[in-house]
């Protein structure tokens, strides 16, 4: 049995690039989005990537194909939405265990397969655990200030139904990812605590924030040190940041990150920042060099791309990756 | 994993970190937000003066608190209920926030629900043995899971600890418990080995100081890692009333017991002397009571302070710093920090120095809110300061507002009216809200739409309400393409209003490319509030003609730049798109003729049948309450606003029911039909005696999508699911038109005479409802009776709402059939005006607003779709098959052109 403990001690492991961004690339129709089963929904799916794990079950197996052919150790399952809170918006809440359950599976076949044909590097899948669309720490009304549209026990149910489907579907990690708000990280992080309880299991688990502007603060206001206290009671396989920012802004915020864990680091930043479309347009070549400015730091265990990176990104990141040692944990006693 | 050795430091965090290292010396926790300690904080909580609580909690952030002690703790108040609601409120409160909070309460369930809302590494205060291993354990466990630090009080089963050997007896043993069997980590662990009164006159409080001293240096010595903290004010209990004696006590113990390992301690500031400046002879007789020195030490110490009792202190809170600068530092100091304590005196005071209110606004206010737009902008503020900054803001034109007023005769004269809206699909109101206040502040009238603004309801405000502009907000990507929407929109509804766009990632590339083309009047991008001032300004003056050519030609200047670089979504042409339709075996399907051909009229309906067919969740969606019916009414969140709604809403019904309130009518007509030239329906009418008429011949015409899609994939067309005329096989399609809205208006106007908004929105969004349901319950009888193609079927409402029916019945103006143009072909087949009296306005909306008009597909492989974008070659065959110009044709197909 591969073990991430193990290999994430040999070399920097390499987290897959965006899954929406090589989805757009299928142009998906509504009818795409519904597939035969869900053809006479009432309301309009289009949109709902998550939801291609059940309809277009190809299509996501082979984007996790090719970011393993890129060279990517960690494939992210289409789980991003995957709660019944961010389900809600297409009305499928009933439908997220197997939501989670399938695309864990698809991407522990795809897994499977790389790790049998190169036994030597170990194929891993991480189950991805969006932020959700609500925030327990903001009010969505300015002039209700002490309003809440969701609480930690709402968010510590949902999280708590897609981990124990992500686990059934076999994912190796947890990551629970695009931290905006950390009360909704430690609804999640609660959540897994107790599927670990109570079912006497151990699953390495990932924590990565996004700090979402020039502030250098996550969405709720802590800074980088305070987000990282926030969520050191577990203990995690790593610890980082992805999105908002390109990886030439994130740096700073890797470095302080860095210094002041003990946990491995983890950064998959944006392709760059999106231009005035909205569009990323940072080459695979630009990103490969920031990257390895954090390489050159000693600042990563694992490395990956968020949104607007592609294969080519991953391709050009594992190129570098494999140059260069990984992060070396502070002194253990 | 292991801890390395360094990180054993007990770390808490607020939006900032704080890391207690042996240099920290004393981490002072903040305890006048304390309904136990507090009478003033005890009255605010229970008058639910939350504002004025916050300031108490703000006071002392100011005062040098490094973590707030919260305790909610009273038999009167609703303990869960008033930690959550402060705890949420300091969450909004970057300055107060910033800090650990400590969640301080005896009752397990309190510290639990101000858990639940913290984002930060808090300290619960507190656990302890009192109710026996299990209970600590699995409270331990949790806070653990919560991810806090702990105090531990020094209580057992049997009672607190009072001696030194109880105190490190039950330090120790909490300890092995927390460390060994919870994997509590030791650091997070903070001991209260209990501060108690010295010199009472009981023999048996003696040695309180002392035993604490001691058993804080055990503790430190003996239990690696762990804290120790108490609260100080205990000590001089026996001295309440006497300020002097109390301080000099506080700073005595204080300075003995950091000595000693106490690294951690509640004490108020404002009741502590400074440790050097305790009168010497007052310092002597303090440490003789605290070490019991002397066997007459507490007789000494009450004889000294009988001789300071009158030289009591004054313990009001000290006047802050700021508040001696100058007025307008005051009043920038106020907005950037967000405190509106004072904000109306400063204001006030502006007022009286200034000729007119406006200036203090135009002066005063914005050169505050200036400071705060450059701190925002360069990194320095982050949005939640920013809201804070505007509610000061708020604050003070309100309290203009009536001078402003009376200045002009009583009557409010605007400089302008703009509607401000946050765009259909994005909740983030932030940015919108400022500009809103901003030039709100300007003497602009504000009518603000809130968020998730439906472009209809933007454009029918700007007209209703006259706008001179409208401004639009988002945060999220997809807003831009929302936006992009609202201007063709407006421009479909031919408005001349100046749009503004604003909004986290708008952009002014965004905004030449994209929106300014789409629309003929002023298109300006703003990326600030004060920006905003300008701009509207210059577009309000009266001859703003210059200002908006010289926007429009740079706009057109800055999109000439990315019209090289833009991206195109694939499509094909019309002919390749014809095709790939949607192929039905026409042999083999299955095609029913109506039972009876020709138009029926419903003159006069007993609505009352349409009750079971009410889908409600889209009446709940349209006051903002989300959630699927019934499951709604049971939510959590919006549950009780819910039911509330719902009862209201049944009542009305029962009034429309029981007095006739509501008239609805229904016109429809089932008639021959078979696909022409791909993708146009050719119609027979049917005479009244049921005569097919082929001289007579209506033509639908569909769009056909025209995106590019992977093999297999069809590109449908409406058209594709009737039968083509040279496959020779008669088909047929049906279309109708049903009203519920007769006598809404009336209602509504009766309504508002009464100043009853409520009602008056609820008897539309009623009519709306009742619409919905009398086209679902029309169509069912069209399948089982009229059409008769579906006659055993057997489906509940809810699988009706679901659209588990065979057959469709698109409407024109939604994502199949786009044209709104076919209305008018309806209209004409069926002589809908003459025969029910609905009418179409001239952008085609249906006149009364609850009417619902489409056709009817009965084969069983029609389906719902979006037709997406359409190129340019289908719009010239469009054009060419409607008979009107290319313009025309352009016009209202607009929405659905790809670019």
């Amino acid at each position: 049995m591969p073990n991430i403990n193990t290999e994430i001690q040999k070399r920097i492991l390499v987290l897959d690039g965006a899954m929406g961004t090589m989805l757009q690339r299928y142009n998906f129709s509504e009818e795409d989005f519904r597939g035969e089963r869900f053809k006479d929904y009432p309301s309009s799916l289009k949109g709902n990537n998550d939801l291609l794990s059940l309809t277009q079950p190809q299509a996501i197996a082979d984007v996790h194909r090719l970011y393993f052919e890129a060279g990517a150790d960690i494939v992210e399952t289409n789980t991003f939405s995957g709660t019944t809170i961010a389900m809600a918006d297409y009305n499928m809440e009933d439908l997220v265990y197997e939501l989670n359950f399938e695309s864990a599976k698809i991407a522990k076949k795809v897994a499977e397969e790389f790790t049998a044909v190169n036994p030597d590097k170990p194929r891993f899948v991480a189950g991805s655990i969006g932020p959700t669309n609500r925030t327990a720490s903001l009010s969505p009304d300015v002039n209700r200030p002490e309003f809440r549209a969701i609480t930690f026990e709402e968010l510590r149910i949902a999280y708590k139904q897609q981990t124990e489907a992500l686990i059934d579907g076999g994912v190796d990690v947890l990551l629970v990812e695009t931290i905006f708000d950390t009360l909704n990280a430690k609804a999640a992080l609660f959540a897994i605590e107790e599927v670990k309880e109570e079912r006497n299991i151990d699953i390495p688990i990932m924590v990565s924030g996004t700090i979402t502007d020039a502030s250098g603060r996550t969405l709720s206001g802590q800074t980088v040190e305070a987000f990282l206290t926030s969520i050191s009671h577990i203990p995690l396989l790593s610890v980082g940041f992805n999105c908002a920012l390109g990886a030439e802004q994130l740096k700073p915020y890797l470095q302080r990150l860095s210094y002041e864990t003990d946990f491995n680091t983890s950064a998959h930043p944006n392709a760059g920042l999106p231009n005035a479309f909205g569009e990323y347009d940072q080459t695979p070549e630009q990103m490969q060099a920031l990257i390895e400015d954090y390489l050159k730091d000693g600042l990563i265990n694992i490395i990956g791309g968020c949104c607007g990176t592609n294969p080519e990104h991953i391709k050009a990141i594992a190129e570098v990756a494999a140059k260069y040692q990984p992060r070396q944990l502070k002194v253990q006693v | 994993m292991a801890d390395s050795d360094c990180k054993k430091y007990l770390t808490l965090s607020g939006l900032e970190p704080l890391v207690v290292t042996p240099e920290s010396n004393f981490v002072n926790v903040g305890e006048r937000t304390n309904v136990t300690g507090s009478r003033k904080f005890l009255r605010l909580i229970k008058e639910e003066k939350y504002d004025e609580a916050l300031e108490v909690a703000r006071d002392q952030v100011d005062g040098g608190a490094q973590i707030l002690d919260v305790n909610m703790d009273e038999g009167m108040l609703d303990g869960v209920y008033a930690m959550t609601t402060f705890l949420n409120l300091i969450a909004s409160e970057p300055d107060i926030a910033k800090i650990p909070l400590m969640i301080d309460s005896s009752k397990w369930e309190i510290i639990e629900a101000g858990l639940r809302v913290a984002q930060g590494k808090c300290v619960v205060n507190s656990i302890s043995l009192k109710e026996g291993e299990e209970e600590f354990k699995r409270q331990a466990k949790l806070v653990k899971r919560y991810g806090a630090a702990v105090i531990v009080m020094a209580f057992d089963e049997t009672g607190q600890a009072d001696t030194y050997q109880r105190r490190i007896e039950i330090c120790k043993r909490s300890y092995d418990i927390l460390v060994n069997e919870v994997n509590f980590p030791a650091q997070d662990i903070i001991f209260d080995p209990n501060i108690f009164p010295v010199a009472t006159g009981m023999q048996e409080h003696r040695l309180n100081a002392l035993d604490f001293f001691n058993a804080t240096k055990w503790i430190r010595e003996n239990l690696p890692y762990a804290n120790v903290s108490g609260g100080v004010s205990n000590v001089s209990f026996s001295f309440r009333g006497n300020n002097t004696v109390r301080e000099a006590m506080h700073s005595a113990f204080l300075f003995h017991a950091i000595k000693h390992g106490m690294n951690m301690g509640i004490v108020n500031p404002t009741m502590l002397e400074v440790y050097d400046e305790i009168d010497n002879e007052l310092l002597e007789l303090v440490e003789d009571v605290l070490f019991n020195r002397r066997c007459d030490a507490t007789e000494r110490l009450v004889d000294f302070a009988e001789t300071v009792k009158d030289n009591k202190k004054e313990v009001d809170d000290a006047v802050q710093e700021w508040r001696n600068e100058p007025l307008q530092d005051r009043i920038t100091h106020a907005l950037v920090k967000g405190i509106d304590a004072f904000i109306v005196e400063d204001v006030e005071e502006a007022r009286q120095a200034s000729k007119r209110p406006l200036e203090v606004i135009e002066g005063n206010l914005m050169i505050g809110m200036n400071v705060v737009g450059d701190l925002f902008g360069s990194g320095k503020m982050f949005l939640p300061q920013v809201v804070k900054s505007a509610r000061v803001m708020k604050k003070a034109v309100a309290y203009l507002q009536p001078y402003i007023e009376a200045e002009k005769d009583g009557k409010v004269e605007f400089a302008g009216k703009i509607l401000m809206a946050t765009v259909k699909g994005d909740v983030h109101d932030i940015g919108k809200n400022i500009v809103s206040v901003v030039l709100g502040c300007n003497n602009y009238e504000i009518v603000d739409l809130g968020v998730m603004v439906p472009p209809e309801k933007i454009i029918e405000t700007a007209i209703k309400e006259k706008v001179d502009i409208i401004g639009l907000s988002g945060l999220i990507t997809p807003s831009l393409d929302e936006m992009v929407y609202v201007s063709k929109e407006m421009e479909k509804k031919n408005l001349d209003i100046p749009l503004i766009i604003g909004g986290a990632t708008t952009s002014r590339a965004h905004t030449s490319v994209k929106i300014a083309p789409n629309y003929k009047d002023t298109v300006v991008h703003i990326n600030d509030a004060s920006r905003a001032v300008t701009v509207v300004g210059e577009l309000l003056q009266k001859d703003s003609q210059t200002y908006k050519d010289q926007i429009r030609e740079e706009y057109d200047k800055f999109r000439e730049q990315f019209l090289k670089r833009g991206k195109q979504k694939e499509y094909i042409s019309i002919e390749q798109a014809r095709k790939r339709k949607f192929k039905i075996d026409w042999n083999v399907s299955k095609i029913v003729k109506p039972k009876k051909l020709g138009i029926q009229i419903i003159d006069d309906f007993d609505i009352t049948k349409l009750e079971e067919f009410i889908d409600w969740s889209p009446f709940f969606r349209s006051w903002d309450l989300h959630g699927k019916y019934p499951e709604i009414l049971n939510d959590e969140v919006v549950g009780e606003q819910a039911r509330e709604l719902f009862k209201d809403a049944q009542e009305l019904l029962k009034r429309i029911f029981d007095e006739r309130l509501l008239k609805a009518k229904a016109i429809f007509g089932l008639f021959p039909a078979n696909t022409v030239n791909d993708d146009d329906i050719e119609i027979s009418s049917v005479s009244s005696s049921g005569v097919i008429n082929n001289q007579e011949i209506f033509k639908f015409l569909t769009l056909r999508q025209q995106l590019k899609k992977r093999e297999g994939v069809p590109n449908i067309a409406l058209a594709d699911f009737i039968a083509p005329k040279d496959s020779e096989i008669q088909d047929h399609m049906g279309c109708f038109c049903v009203s519920t809205g007769f006598g809404t208006e009336e209602l509504a106007a009766n309504f508002e005479a009464d100043h009853d908004d409520y009602n008056s929105i609820m008897i539309k969004a009623l009519a709306d409802r009742l619409a919905e349901a009398y086209a679902e319950y029309l169509h069912k009888e069209v399948r089982i009776n009229v059409w008769g193609y579906a006659e055993k079927e057997n489906l509940s409402n809810e699988e009706l709402i679901k659209e588990s029916y065979k057959g469709i019945r698109p409407a024109p103006g939604y994502p199949a059939c786009p044209d709104h143009l076919e209305k008018k072909t309806i209209w004409k087949l069926l002589k809908v005006e003459e025969n029910i009296g609905v009418e179409l306005t001239d952008s085609l909306a249906m006149w009364p607003a609850a009417s619902v008009s489409g056709y009817y597909f009965a084969n069983p492989e029609s389906k719902y779709f979006g037709l997406g974008k359409i190129t340019e070659d289908q719009l010239k065959d469009y054009a060419k098959r409607r008979s009107i110009s290319e313009d025309e044709a352009r016009k209202w197909l607009n929405p659905n052109l790809a670019e």
